[in-house]
């Protein structure tokens, strides 16, 4: 460790402000912090210290990914070999998938991180250790088959379009991982729906009938569904590469919850909501998707992820505490209900979520107008 | 059961803003506070519940291919629907006109603040594109074309609370020098009707 420092240090000599290489300043730092603890001094008046800094939370959430992404690199293996009916072990299904999921990690942090990079030199600010995140979510929700270049363009426009036209981590409107799958979702429709993308290599599979649509893509086009319930919410299922397994996303949520870093009004909201419409639509139930039980609903699709990792980004969610409980109610509500109406986008909750990061600052608005007016009130009350 | 599709439908999927991209000039400018916002987004309303209605009476009975067998079986051949843009235009504009005297005598206040995009609502394509979709769509009764203004200007006075609930919020953002103020409105807008895809093809 002394040796990196002192190489970080060595190298810093050029970035000092005056010197050749001042501009890039943020690019070393950048290492620099991800490196070591930063140790800046606060200059003035009096601060609140907490170790949890835009780091710390950040690694926070890549770690309640990981048993998610884990479990998902084996799903893209088992379904492979479940697809083409070889026999497999537990190390031939992850090394399979390995090789479909780490280069679209590894595009993702690439083009994302450049471009991060790219604006923290040209505009001078520090790189943020946000796309942490938003680097691996980006695969994590794509289908496995999707081609490199179109997990480049999308990370490209998430990050540009999404996040550094508003300033970067922190002031961005919609989740920008969300945002990437949407721009995938609409850019390139088939790539990202219909049988043959959610199991790796279906096509080239010497079997025939490929059976790989996602489940909630199969009731959508009227037919059975022959996953049992402890299957769905294992996440032993075709789907994207991580929100097959309700399971890990779930103790991904427990981590998330414990550390106090996702909220957890949002991710109860956002299940109580998906119950309720579930519960709604089976007191109907006309077609398949409607009569789909509802608890069969929360396990399947990218709701339990999509609760759990993308309403609950800290930045695009409603930040007042009575407008999260709104806020993640809304999600699961128009969740289903999406998933259910819509007959083209089955995976509604992605769409849920986009829109709600649009409604959230209004949420907030309308929950700070009425604690105003309330307080007046009480004001208005003491002093009559 | 008709009239709540006709009415969700209007509300979100036939988003006046991020289906058809109508209304955008007042939906731009004056979408700087929520508090402005809300007054011409109930303008907006207003102005649309009520024209609608209207036009499709005077659509009805004075402009269509036939509309005016009422008076007599001389004038059944007479096709007036040249006439509809003109007119659908002067109720319009009386009705903005009934609308800018109410705001001006209760609400001052908002009517200082949005100036002159109240008179301006009647220019608002939202506005007339409302009355145009209603002929389009060959309503079967007035009561349908009611429900359909509400709708439509419930579509447009959301979108405008929520934009300006996010420009509010972005103040504090580090937006790029060039793109600041409408530049990014336009970004925004853009990414909310990604958002508002979510209701694209939903057949009610």
């Amino acid at each position: 460790m002394n040796f990196l420092r002192k190489q970080l240090d060595k190298a810093g000599e050029n970035f000092k402000p005056g010197s050749k290489f001042e501009k890039f300043a943020p690019a070393l730092n950048a290492f620099d912090t991800f490196l070591f603890v930063p140790n800046h001094t606060t200059k003035k008046g009096a601060h609140i210290r907490d170790a949890i800094d835009l780091k710390r939370t950040m690694i926070t959430v890549v770690i309640a990914l990981l048993p998610a992404l884990i479990y998902g690199i084996y799903n893209a293996g088992a379904q492979h070999f479940g697809q083409t009916g070889e026999a497999f072990t537990f190390m031939d299904a992850f090394i399979h998938g390995s090789w479909k999921i780490v280069p679209m990690i590894a595009v993702s942090y690439i083009v994302g991180l450049s471009i991060e990079f790219a604006f923290a030199v040209y505009r001078g600010h520090e790189v943020n250790e946000g796309y942490l995140v938003t680097g691996l979510l980006i695969p994590m929700i794509m289908p496995v088959d999707i081609p490199l270049w179109m997990v480049a363009v999308s990370t490209a426009f998430a990050v540009v379009i999404g996040k550094e036209a508003f300033g970067g981590t922190g002031m961005n409107i919609l989740n920008p991982a969300l945002t990437a799958r949407a721009f995938a979702f609409f850019a390139y429709p088939t790539y990202m729906s219909g049988n043959e993308v959610w199991v790796s290599e279906a096509s080239a599979s010497k079997v025939d009938a490929i059976t790989g649509e996602t489940i909630l893509g199969s009731l959508a086009s009227g037919n059975e569904v022959s996953y049992s319930f402890m299957d769905m919410f294992n996440g032993a299922i075709p789907g994207s590469i991580a929100e097959t397994s309700t399971l890990w996303i779930l103790v991904g949520a427990a981590i998330l919850i414990f550390t106090g870093i996702g909220s957890w009004r949002i991710i109860v909201s956002g299940f109580v909501g998906a119950a309720v419409m579930g519960l709604i639509f089976n007191a109907f139930s006309v077609n398949a998707l409607m009569a789909f039980d509802w608890s069969n609903h929360l396990v399947v699709g990218g709701l339990a992820f999509g609760v759990v990792f993308m309403a609950t980004d800290p930045v695009s969610a409603a930040q007042t505490t009575k407008g999260k409980w709104i806020y993640g109610f809304l999600i699961g509500f128009f969740g289903i209900m999406i998933r259910v109406f819509n007959p083209a986008y089955p995976e509604g909750i992605m769409l849920a979520i986009l829109l709600f990061n649009v409604f959230a600052p209004t949420i907030d608005h309308y929950v700070i107008q009425a604690n105003i007016k309330r307080r007046k009130k009480r004001l208005a009350a003491v002093q009559a | 059961m008709d009239y709540v599709n006709l009415f969700v439908k209007s509300i979100f999927i036939e988003n006046m803003v991020f289906a058809y991209f109508f209304g955008m000039c007042s939906y731009l400018a004056v979408s700087k506070t929520v508090k402005t916002a809300v007054g011409l987004g109930a303008a907006v309303i207003f102005v649309l519940a009520i024209t609608v209605p209207i036009n499709f009476l005077l659509d009805e009975y004075v402009l269509q291919p036939g509309a005016l067998k009422w008076l007599g079986a001389e004038y059944a051949e007479i096709d007036l629907s040249f006439l509809s843009f003109i007119m659908f235009i002067a109720v319009i504009a009386s009705m903005v006109q009934l609308v800018e005297m109410i705001v001006e005598k209760f609400a001052p206040a908002l009517y200082g603040a949005l100036g002159i995009f109240l008179p301006l609502i009647a220019v608002n394509c939202a506005i007339l594109g409302g009355s145009l979709f209603m002929q389009q769509k060959d309503f079967g009764g007035v009561s349908e074309s009611l429900v359909y203004g509400l709708g439509s200007g419930i579509g447009w006075f959301l979108a405008i609370v929520a934009i300006a609930a996010i420009r509010e919020k972005i103040a504090y953002s580090n937006v790029p020098a060039p793109l600041k103020g409408l530049g990014i409105t336009f970004i925004i807008t853009g990414l909310m009707a990604l958002g508002f895809m979510s209701f694209m093809g939903i057949k009610l």
